[in-house]
């Protein structure tokens, strides 16, 4: 089992410094930091200095040995456009994303797997094949469309919820949350359904799939011979069968939630980690952009790093061919 | 029937009286301040977000004029002609209370030549300013200054005992990533204090009662929340949601929208900001051509020839719906040295043009690439392709390469493109600003966006004069001259002048300023 892990671990390392190495390489052509950092009166004196004081006059091989020395000590550098240090900016946008993320997960897997289990059960029923076609507008609207109709429903039209921000928040200290405000809480909604909306589509489709396998088994059907209730063989004995695979997917798509809030938090100007790295794009704020992207590829390869050791122990003959 | 019709009159009541009561200023625009420094950062919003608490000698009201804040008034010495002498307001206090005198002023301007501060490049003329006594101060410049209050706009005084008891007597270090305690905090004499204030998400500011100019001017908000939207359907449809009352940065394509939506009202006002073409015509071979051995630009008919087949009226009809005001020069109106006749000086002759060409040798053609930003000015990759199809009726095929700023204005400064697009404005509200950056040759410290190759030595001197000629008669002839010279080399292809638009409630009386730079103080409700 040890050998497995810290072979695991080391290929983690890798994967990480090859992701380094494509960011890095990619940042020369978004642009010039230097244009944004100085205004029209600059002179090409300002620009050498600036230049040389960033460390940018360096080949870029250099500049990412640098970066990753500084980086392995917990310093991430200091933001082109905000002039603050790059781990406070992104402890300071953490809450606000991973709450987003937190609620929008919940969503989708409790309204994902009710409705699974309901449009299986109900499989010719008029509602659950209603159902079913709505959401192939979650599986095949992109997100910004989705987040601009309801803005236009539920802000514009309605007037029921904010079409932007975060509400007030409370300050705990170590966490900023907008789950004690009635504005925060309204603020959540809109935001919450739009980056869920997808993945509590994806989650319905794959436990409505598994669940009608199931329901196929001879068990099920020894089970209706025995006379039990439907409700203890769907809820007692088919639904806890069907919830193996879909416990990896919830998995994997947590991290995808956090990963693409971008184009949600964009959308509806929420102040997390997503809309700062756009912010960061567009002003070619290289240590933020690299600071954000180390952190994602570190999340998907942890994540992927202990879903592989669940399955090697889980699964002893993954366990026997990798030693 | 009866109860239906008087619940909805109560309703319609309450709901006027909520907007009569708009006392709240609800600001939203694309972008964020950078930092409350006073001297650091000189950038549009960082400006605008400052302006609201602190205060600057003098400011500029929405026609450009000056208009007095901290000096009550200000003239050239009559003893020596490289001194300016500034009277400044007396009773003024700063939000702590402290008096505004001749010492914070003094302060503030060596604080402003300070290496880490973004303003020193405003007033490197400035040798000395010196307190005549605690109401006079006296700016000694390094040779005659005739303009030398356009550089003072944006310089914020600020009070020398709070920034020495905070210690942030330095300016803030920006790129070293410097945390001062004016960064977040301020202490100015404006109109609006800070309350709080979170970088990207909100700052609130509520009006300053003891303001020394509360009677002169309305004043009527009470409190500024600013929020910076990002995303421009997500601004218009909080616009739209009555969540925002005040908005900069409005889509263009939602103008129609939010004017037709009932209590809301869009303004609109010429921006200090020209759209032009350069091209370079100092080289022997052009790069992005298929020319080879020759440059087709370095001819003045080609030049000409293509200006000539711009339409500038269908980019204004078509591309800016209607938004912008055709251009003959690359100066804005209001600027020192515009005139209505050279800002006419763009008729569209695609015949003329034609006959140019040929005249010039290039009645076949011939293609290039133009080089444009996506990012940056109002429907700027639109204007471009524009363009591509009016220059291909005389026989100049254009290859449109339409990139984000951070990479296009890097190839205007490091000379690597060979036509491109440009927008200027001119903080002095003077032609001198012009001419140093975009006429004078390309040196180290002049001349930096002049892309277009072209370089005059005696042009350049009349250029450089400018800066200390106080004769002002004789300066605006010189400008004159110069923008003939400019006009009948057609250095650049004008395109138009930027036009404003701010979405507001109706209950609010705002004026559009030129420079996007509201100053919340003139507000007025209704």
């Amino acid at each position: 089992m040890l050998p497995f892990i810290i072979k695991r671990i080391g290929q983690s390392f890798l994967v990480l410094l090859i992701t380094g190495v494509i960011a890095f390489s990619m940042f020369r052509f978004v642009g010039d930091p230097i244009e944004n950092m100085l205004g029209q009166e600059r002179t090409a004196e300002d620009v050498e200095r600036l230049r040389g004081q960033l460390g940018l006059d360096q080949p870029v091989p250099i500049q990412y040995v640098k970066y990753l020395a500084e980086a392995i000590q917990g310093n991430f550098g200091v933001s082109y456009r905000q002039g603050r240090e790059v781990s406070e900016i992104i402890l300071e946008r953490a809450p606000a994303t991973l709450e987003l993320a937190a609620v929008s997960a919940t969503f989708a897997v409790v309204l994902g797997i009710a409705l699974g289990v309901f449009t299986a059960i109900r499989r010719d029923g008029f509602l659950a094949n209603f159902i079913m076609s709505a959401s192939l507008i979650g599986v095949s609207l992109p997100t910004f469309l989705i987040g601009i109709l309801l803005i236009y429903l539920f802000s514009v039209e309605l007037n029921w919820l904010p079409s932007f921000g975060r509400g007030e928040v409370v300050d705990l200290g170590w966490w900023t949350t907008g789950l004690l405000t009635e504005s925060g809480l309204k603020a959540l909604i809109l935001p919450a359904i739009t980056l869920g909306l997808y993945q509590m589509t994806l989650i319905m489709r794959l436990v409505r799939s598994e669940m009608l396998e199931v329901l196929r088994q001879d068990y099920i059907r020894f089970a209706r011979a025995r006379g039990l209730s439907d409700k203890t063989i769907n809820f007692r004995h088919a639904l806890k069968n069907t919830m193996v695979p879909v416990i990896t997917i919830i998995g994997l798509q947590l991290g995808a939630i956090i990963a693409f809030a971008i184009i949600t938090e964009t959308v509806f100007q929420w102040p997390g980690l997503g809309l700062l790295f756009i912010n960061a794009i567009q002003f070619v704020d290289v240590p933020v952009m690299a600071a954000y992207l180390m952190m994602i590829s570190v999340m998907f390869v942890v994540i992927n790093l202990v879903v592989d050791i669940l399955y090697a122990l889980v699964d002893p003959r993954l366990r026997a061919s990798s030693t | 029937m009866k109860k239906v019709t008087g619940l909805l009159a109560v309703t319609a009541l309450l709901s006027s009286t909520a907007i009569v009561n708009a006392e709240t200023l609800r600001w939203a625009r694309a972008g964020d301040a950078l930092t409350l420094d006073p001297h650091s950062q000189n950038e549009g919003p960082s400006h605008t977000m400052r302006h609201q608490m602190y205060e600057p000698l003098m400011i500029r009201d929405t026609t450009g004029a000056f208009e007095p804040a901290l000096a009550t008034d200000w003239a050239p010495s009559a003893d020596d002609p490289n001194v300016w002498v500034f009277n400044l307001r007396q009773g003024v206090k700063f939000h702590d209370g402290a008096d505004m005198t001749a010492e914070d002023v003094v302060f503030s301007y060596e604080r402003a030549k300070q290496p880490t501060s973004d303003m020193k490049e405003l007033i490197n003329s400035i040798v000395e300013v010196r307190a005549v006594d605690d109401y006079t101060i006296e700016i000694v410049t390094d040779g005659p200054n005739p303009i030398l209050p356009a550089n003072l706009t944006d310089l914020m005084i600020m009070d020398k005992d709070w920034t020495e008891a905070n210690n942030t007597v330095n300016v803030q270090d920006f790129e070293g990533g410097e945390i001062t305690y004016a960064t977040t905090n301020t202490n100015g004499t404006g109109a609006y204090k800070l309350v709080s204030r979170e970088p990207d998400v909100k700052t609130v500011m509520t009006r300053n009662d003891d303001y020394w100019g509360i009677d002169q001017f309305p004043m009527d908000i009470t409190e500024i929340i600013y929020t910076p939207i990002q995303n421009p359907a997500t601004r218009v449809a909080a616009m739209l949601s009555g969540e925002v009352n005040f908005l900069q940065d409005m889509p263009v394509q939602d103008l129609a929208r939010v004017n037709d939506s009932d209590g809301l009202v869009v303004k609109t006002a010429p921006q200090n900001r020209v759209i032009f073409f350069g091209m370079n015509q100092g080289a022997d071979d052009l790069e992005a051509d298929n020319v080879d051995g020759a440059n087709p630009l370095a001819d003045v008919r080609v030049r000409k020839a293509m200006s000539m087949a711009i339409n500038r009226d269908a980019i204004q009809q078509v591309v800016m719906r209607g938004q912008s005001q055709p251009a003959g020069m690359i100066a804005p109106p209001f600027v020192n040295g515009w005139t209505a006749e050279m800002d006419a000086e763009s008729a569209t002759d695609v015949e003329g043009a034609k006959a140019l060409m040929a005249e010039a040798g290039y009645g076949e053609g011939f293609s290039i690439r133009l080089d444009c930003p996506n990012d940056r000015y109002i429907n700027d990759e639109a204007i471009c392709q524009a363009a591509v199809g009016m220059l291909g009726q005389i026989g100049v095929t254009v290859n449109l390469d339409a990139i984000p700023k951070a990479q296009h204005f890097p190839k205007i400064t490091d000379g690597a493109t060979d036509f491109y697009m440009l927008g200027w404005g001119v903080p002095t509200y003077d032609s001198e600003y012009i001419f140093n950056f975009l006429v004078h040759g390309r040196e180290d410290d002049i001349g930096t966006w002049n892309g277009t190759g072209f370089d005059n030595d005696d042009l350049d001197a009349k250029i450089i004069s400018l800066a200390s000629n106080t004769d002002l008669e004789a300066r605006n002839g010189d400008i004159a001259d110069i923008w003939r010279v400019v006009q009948d080399e057609q250095l650049y292809i004008p395109i138009h002048h930027q036009v404003l638009n701010w979405g507001m409630s109706e209950s609010l009386g705002i004026d559009v300023d030129p420079e996007d730079q509201p100053m919340v103080k003139y507000f007025s409700t209704n």
